[in-house]
């Protein structure tokens, strides 16, 4: 299982590297988590960059701690720009408070306004000077040194993780070696920030972003075919896919489109392969006919959604949790089907793996709710021990008298015939059905389909992974995917004041288990949901489906940024009002 | 559901399937006189010839009068949503590349809402085959001018016709990439068995398109016998003469257009070079 939960990350720190195209922002910011690792922290960074394909201005957005970390804090420790060319664009994604550090290079003039504005300090360094006296040395090499002296990530580190990634000759790795230490050095006279505390090096943890482990998460669980369509953020899932598959014996095939995708990896299934695609929200609207023939047919599928800024084309770049309503609902007719979120990027392996075990044992289509935070963000974790969940299909075995597919079972289960298998035939169709297969439209056959069909996604043990319930309390914040973490911040925040909250942390959305929610909402006197969309989508989702105490309030508010853990712990305080 | 003659038997030999062993006990919805089970006769006789069992093969549809035909085989069946038949074959066949894939359906279902997958299939050139009962009408819905109609047959949905010329799926299949091209006639039920069956045998993308008449609503396609003839010039694997010939084809030539030699998708098995746990590694801090 996952590791246990953190608690407050209070001695973290949180740096932005900032800066225009080609300053080797991102670069900086890789190394820092890199470095941050060998010494042994955890942390994760976000990438954010202007809209041009390339070279446009870009922001790390770093945070490190020594215990894991799942999203940004309330502010950042340091802002270090290496140039300020259009990087007000960041101001909303880059909160500065007063305790906050700026620290840019005075030959690229002074801070635009919307971060002098927060009252942080204001410190220049001759970034590009220092550079400049080091021959064949480059800028972000010497702000690399400055953020790790600030933040408290050890010298030999950043060296380390300098040469880990050097492809180019050994003189230029020295020179940025000198680099590296000239900016840890000059970082030495510079008003202080929170920092790390010295720590071990703990060998063995991962540096990972999500869309990659729900990738690794469909390979662990059995995936062996993905047909796909390129789209933003989940591309990378598909890239890191395409090898991976090859080297365990598998293929990708990249599709005209996410209609012809969606109908391949239900062939495919069909055909007896494990089979998954991945996309987001654009994609899944179109394939949302080929989901439903999945539930229709019973053929088991896996569609991760990397949830971003809705509706329509919206904000691709950036994440929220809007998808939720349509993954749960957006089907026509009455149409059951799996929906998980995992809750961490770590999580995003061993849901994605449990996906992939829940759409073939109950024969039908799973959505993994993931979004474009987790998707896209690179975290330090412990490395995750193989959650165990496999592709166990129901298979009908050569030889079955009377074989009927659709035959309705106590669990609403019925084994599969896999093409190839002598004597067991059948037509896999999305029209209504008999026991046979064979298409009918009679009242008796429909209701006795639509039972079966719901009926084993609601018999289902899906044990203890529905959801991460934790701590204890009068007040429960109910909340799903890259809220998670905030979410936990914000419950630690508010114990401090007194206001004692339970987290109930959902993996599975779709079905909604009654029972389990009862037993979790035991001695709950509020109830508070969390999310970041603009149509309050899990609140109202809830509450047609669960019993909740008088009242629930829901804190929601959509994308482009995320939740900060200080406007949840405000809304949890007023909850216990 | 579907009874096939194949039961298991104590019997050790081998024996080679008949015709009849490739269709099932399901009555079909189609109208008498329907093109359509002439077609399938076609096919089960094809089936027949190349040797095949039932339970090698995947018949995969979309939606539409001739999309109920896997049902009436004996075969594995896969009757999918509208438009996506070649999408759903093409996972069939990539998942499981022993086995044989015929992807079947109507003009409607192929050439309209199925266009995007049709043109990607003929360039994707995977070894399955491809046939569409090509009836000039959507005869599911009942009566609506379809890709392939005559831009001045008047309608219902489209009163005085379409006006828009009709689309012509073996050019559109020659110039996409389609490794065998072929119109057939329901009319002649050996003469398409055989094209189905060289269709079949032959690699990568075969695309027969059948003149299959719906006597409901065009009843004036009876007249079509009169009008088919063979193709005045035996098929040829050159795509340029084929393209040559194609551009004065008049919709009612029959035979073998052309038989290529692409190279068709390369399909498993797969060899895994790397166990699952290696996989680990690359993201070691």
């Amino acid at each position: 299982m996952d590791a246990t939960p953190s608690g407050p990350a209070d001695a973290g720190v949180s740096i932005a590297i900032a800066g225009s195209g080609g300053a080797g922002v991102m670069t900086a910011g890789t190394l820092l988590l890199a470095a941050a690792a060998k010494a042994g922290a955890y942390g994760l960074m976000v990438r954010t960059s202007g809209p041009q394909i390339r070279g446009g201005e870009a922001a790390a957005l770093v945070r490190l701690s020594p215990r894991p970390v799942d999203s940004l804090g309330d502010a950042f420790d340091l802002l270090l720009a290496l140039d300020w060319q259009n990087v007000q664009r960041f101001a909303d994604e880059i909160p500065l408070a007063a305790t906050s550090l700026v620290v840019g290079d005075a030959a690229e003039g002074d801070p635009p306004q919307a971060y002098l504005a927060t009252g942080a300090r204001h410190a220049p360094l001759p970034l590009k000077a220092i550079a400049k006296g080091i021959a064949k040395s480059w800028t972000n090499m010497v702000a690399l040194g400055v953020a790790g002296a600030c933040a408290g990530v050890p010298r030999d580190a950043l060296v380390a993780a300098l040469a880990d990634t050097w492809k180019r000759d050994a003189d230029a790795l020295a020179a940025n070696t000198a680099a590296i230490d000239a900016g840890f050095a000059a970082a030495a006279d510079l008003p202080r920030i929170a920092r790390l505390p010295a720590l071990a090096p703990c060998p063995g943890r991962w540096l990972v972003s999500g869309n990659e482990a729900a990738g690794l998460g469909a390979i662990r669980g059995g995936v062996r075919f993905v047909a796909a369509y390129p789209i933003t953020p989940a591309t990378e899932l598909l890239e890191w896919m395409a090898p991976a598959l090859a080297k365990v014996g598998g293929s990708l095939l990249q599709a005209e489109d996410e209609l012809a995708s969606i109908n391949m990896i239900v062939g495919a299934s069909f055909a007896g392969v494990p089979s998954l695609t991945a996309t987001a929200g654009p994609g899944l609207a179109l394939m949302t006919e080929g989901i439903g023939l999945a539930v229709g047919a019973e053929v088991p599928i896996v569609v991760v959604d990397v949830m971003r800024g809705g509706p329509s084309t919206g904000i691709p770049a950036k994440s929220e949790q809007s998808d939720l309503s349509y993954a749960v609902s957006g089907l026509h007719g009455d149409a059951p089907r799996i929906v998980v979120a995992p809750t961490s990027i770590i999580d995003c392996l061993a849901t994605t793996q449990w996906a992939v075990h829940l759409a073939e044992a109950l024969q039908a289509p799973a959505i993994v709710l993931s979004d474009q935070f987790m998707g896209q963000s690179r975290a330090i974790v412990d490395a995750p021990g193989d959650a165990g969940y496999r592709a166990e299909r129901a298979v009908a075995p050569s030889g079955t008298a009377d074989y009927k597919r659709y035959r309705d079972t106590p669990s609403g289960v019925s084994p599969m015939a896999i093409p190839g298998t002598p004597g067991l035939a059948y037509t896999a169709d999305g029209l209504e059905k008999n026991e046979a297969g064979t298409p009918s439209s009679g009242a008796r056959d429909h209701r006795a389909q639509l039972d079966k069909r719901a009926r084993k996604l609601t018999s289902h043990d899906y044990g203890d992974r529905w959801a991460d319930v934790e701590g204890d309390g009068p007040i429960a914040v109910i909340t799903f995917g890259s809220s998670t973490a905030p979410a936990r911040e914000a419950i630690a925040r508010a114990k401090e004041v007194g206001v004692q909250a339970r987290l109930i942390a959902l993996r599975l959305l779709a079905p909604i288990l009654p029972e389990a929610f009862e037993r979790a909402l035991a001695g709950v006197r509020r109830v508070l949901v969390v999310e970041q969309n603009h149509g309050a989508q899990l609140y109202r989702y809830l509450r047609g489906h669960v019993d909740m105490p008088a009242r629930p309030a829901s804190f929601h508010r959509p994308g482009p940024l995320p939740l900060k853990p200080a406007e949840v712990a405000d809304a949890i305080v007023a909850a216990a009002a | 559901m579907t009874e096939t003659a194949l039961a298991p038997t104590a019997d050790a030999a081998p024996r080679a399937c008949t015709p009849a062993a490739f269709k099932s006990a399901v009555k079909p919805i189609w109208c008498p006189g329907c093109g359509d089970y002439s077609v399938l006769s076609s096919i089960a006789k094809a089936f027949a010839q190349c040797g095949l069992k039932p339970e090698e093969v995947v018949v995969v549809s979309g939606i539409g009068c001739s999309s109920r035909i896997p049902a009436y085989t004996s075969c594995y069946g896969f009757h999918g949503v509208h438009g996506r038949a070649l999408a759903a074959a093409t996972g069939v066949k990539l998942a499981r590349p022993e086995l044989t894939v015929l992807c079947a359906g109507g003009d409607g279902d192929g050439y309209s809402i199925g266009g995007n997958h049709f043109l990607h299939a003929c360039r994707r050139n995977v070894d399955l085959t491809y046939i569409v009962m090509d009836n000039h009408v959507y005869g599911m819905t009942k009566g609506q001018p379809s890709p392939t109609t005559e831009p001045d047959w008047d309608s219902k949905l489209a009163p005085g016709g379409t006006g828009v010329r009709a689309f012509h799926p073996l050019v559109i299949a020659l110039a996409s990439g389609a490794n065998f091209v072929a119109r057939a006639f329901s009319g002649d039920p050996n003469g398409t068995a055989e094209i189905i069956a060289q269709a079949i045998r032959h690699p990568g993308f075969s695309f027969v398109e059948i003149l299959s008449p719906c006597v409901t609503f065009r009843p004036e396609q009876r007249g079509w016998k009169e009008l088919v003839h063979p193709a005045p010039v035996a098929e040829t694997d050159d795509p340029a003469r084929a393209a040559r010939r194609v551009m004065t084809d008049d919709g009612f030539n029959v035979g073998v257009l052309y038989a290529g030699r692409r190279n068709p998708y390369p399909l498993g098995p797969r060899q895994a070079s790397t166990a699952v746990a290696d996989l680990d590694a690359a993201f070691l801090a």
